[in-house]
């Protein structure tokens, strides 16, 4: 496998553990617009660990997992009593006091960095997405999933039902920021350098749209929006100059083609976001749509057959 | 005396924070909608500012005010894409089933329009920080001691009065009532014959007016623009807004003064690179302390558009 391959294959992996970190406090109703924050809290605790202790990689990233999970908890009970505008600016400030602290703490490196010893090749962070993916696919079909859709649905409701709002909301941003501190920790060993620039509030602002832009009724969304958008840009760095190349061949000239610019690749991602947002607020993949195509699969069988 | 410096120069540089602080909370106050595009119209303004003067506006004609045209068609720039952001992340978006994150779908658009406009300006001009030819700098008055710089203090006014003028149009005017409707309940509004669709536009050029006036004051009395300098004065506006109270425009006038307060004191005392550090932690707090602000009420976020 080519190196090429291999990093987008990291890439991907970390986005999706990410995407999903966040779709936890998304999908029980709690806009996160701090993922960068927890994810810079689990990368840099997998860093320092891994520096000063003589544990394997696999526990310093468990470590910045668990760090990444215990902060959110203890952040959720504060600021999980606000709602709608007020979470997301709580969220938002979250992650820039984090970046604020790094930058001013000398032994985390500050402005200049962390170079991270250890190194981890394409295959965990591959392993460690699927084995997340499950996971929440797991959560979400069981009890605990349910009142988080329901929380999200209708909270009024879901409460005189009997669901215990707080302990729900409380685990999901908790599991959701310990998602994205293993994020963060395979970050960090992938690219063997962390710095706050590479956390700042655009990364929180787009892995909330990955998110959104998939949907956040299934689990499926998180998984769709976050390879999508991962892979949108690399498939834009070959087809784009091919595209061009093949026009230009046409007419019989040679095209001056340069690589497309990082910024459209953002530009895009706001045009889809106002888009969607306008046609289709729920996201991608909706439940409706995931049970139509499960039902299409069913078609052909008799009753009995799909009973089974 | 030194304090009473530091006092006047926070009081000029909260100026800037105040304005835009007003823009956000007049969207939150009527619309509960966080727009997110409001850092991008006060960088847009001060770019296309210096994008047009380096063009050639006035196209020759010197003077003191050579700059004043440009600044204008940046301002007037803001406000087109705030309308054209109105466009699009309120007309359509009604909500349909009620849920808890729906509230976030215009929240969600205006992200989408930050990362549209900030990356086009981006691709337009670079990234790098630009000089902006304003008036003289070195314009200062000596009161008693105290070092005041001319063109900030005209900016100071100019928020004032534009400050008043809002909080007067809000009080007295037809459509200053229809939005004070609008903001109570927007349901029972319509029934009586406020016509939401008429008067949602008006906050969104109001915000344009707030944010391009910002940009321009920022970028004449800093002398310096960057497709970035959104980021910075948007946050202490938050922080501001926040600190002073969702939706109450004295809360954010005050909010605004205490982050640029707050930032020279931590500079002062502490060291620039902590402000961020300070300025957040003290929204993060209120946030937590007293979600209302300072001059708040509880009754933000109740009426949905």
């Amino acid at each position: 496998m080519s190196g090429y391959m291999a990093g987008i294959i990291s890439i991907l992996a970390i986005n999706v553990i990410f995407a999903y970190g966040i779709f936890l406090s998304v999908a029980s109703g709690q806009l996160n617009l701090g993922g960068a924050g927890f994810q810079a809290l689990g990368a840099y605790a997998a860093a320092m660990i891994s520096a000063n202790y003589d544990l394997p990689l696999f526990a310093a990233m468990l470590a910045g997992m668990v760090i990444a999970g215990l902060i959110g908890v203890a952040l959720a009970f504060p600021i999980l009593r606000t709602k709608g505008v007020y979470l997301v600016l709580a969220t938002f400030a979250f992650a820039e006091v984090v970046a604020g602290v790094i930058i001013n703490t000398e032994f985390l490196g500050g402005a200049m960095g962390l170079s991270v010893p250890g190194y981890v090749d394409w295959q965990p962070p591959a392993i460690a997405a699927v084995l997340v993916c499950l996971f929440v696919f797991y959560l979400m079909s069981t009890r605990f999933g349910l009142a988080m859709r329901a929380i999200h649905d209708d909270e009024d409701v879901s409460d005189l039902m009997g669901v215990s709002i707080r302990n729900v909301k409380v685990v999901a941003f908790g599991v959701g920021a310990a998602l994205a501190g293993l994020s963060g920790a395979f970050y960090a060993f992938s690219f063997g350098f962390v710095e706050v620039q590479s956390f700042n509030a655009l990364v929180s602002i787009y892995v909330l749209l990955y998110v959104l832009l998939g949907g956040t009724q299934t689990p499926w969304g998180p998984l769709v929006g976050a390879a999508f958008f991962t892979l949108l840009p690399e498939l834009l760095r070959e087809l784009l100059p091919a595209i061009t190349q093949g026009v230009a061949n046409i007419f019989g000239a040679t095209a001056d083609v340069a690589p497309p610019d990082e910024s459209w690749r953002f530009v895009i991602l706001g045009v889809l976001a106002v888009v969607m947002m306008a046609v289709r607020p729920e996201g991608v993949v909706t439940r409706t749509m995931v049970e139509r195509l499960r039902f299409r699969r069913n078609r052909n069988k008799t009753l009995e057959e799909v009973a089974q | 005396m030194l304090f009473l410096q530091q006092l006047v120069n926070a009081l000029m540089l909260g100026s800037v924070y105040v304005t835009v602080a007003v823009a956000f909370t007049l969207t939150i106050g009527i619309l509960n909608f966080l727009n997110f595009t409001i850092p991008t119209l006060f960088m847009l303004a001060g770019m296309l500012g210096w994008a047009l003067s380096s063009w050639g506006l006035p196209f020759g004609l010197g003077g003191p005010i050579h700059w004043l045209p440009a600044i204008m068609l940046g301002i007037l720039a803001a406000i087109i894409v705030s309308l054209i952001v109105e466009r699009f992340t309120f007309r359509y978006l009604k909500t349909k089933y009620g849920d808890s994150t729906e509230h976030a779908i215009p929240l969600v658009s205006s992200l989408g329009f930050l990362l549209i406009v900030e990356n086009l300006v981006r691709i337009a001009y670079g990234t790098e920080g630009r000089r902006f030819e304003g008036p003289d700098a070195d314009l200062t008055l000596h009161v008693g001691g105290i070092l005041v710089r001319v063109p900030q203090l005209v900016s100071l006014l100019i928020t004032v009065l534009i400050v008043l003028g809002l909080t007067q149009l809000l009080k007295r005017s037809r459509i200053g009532r229809g939005l004070r409707a609008i903001a109570e309940n927007p349901d029972a509004a319509n029934v009586l014959g406020v016509d939401t669709a008429k008067i949602v536009p008006v906050v969104f050029m109001l915000t344009g007016v707030l944010c391009g006036l910002a940009g321009a004051l920022f970028a004449v009395n800093y002398g310096e623009v960057s497709p970035m300098m959104g980021e910075d004065v948007g946050a202490k506006a938050i922080a501001g807004m926040v600190i002073g109270g969702l939706g109450s425009i004295w809360g954010a006038v005050l909010g605004g003064l205490v982050v640029g307060f707050l930032e020279l004191m931590t500079v002062h005392f502490i060291g620039a690179d902590t402000v961020q550090v300070v300025v957040w932690g003290a929204l993060l707090l209120m946030l937590i302390v007293k979600p209302s602000g300072l001059l708040g009420h509880n009754s933000i976020g109740k009426g949905k558009l």
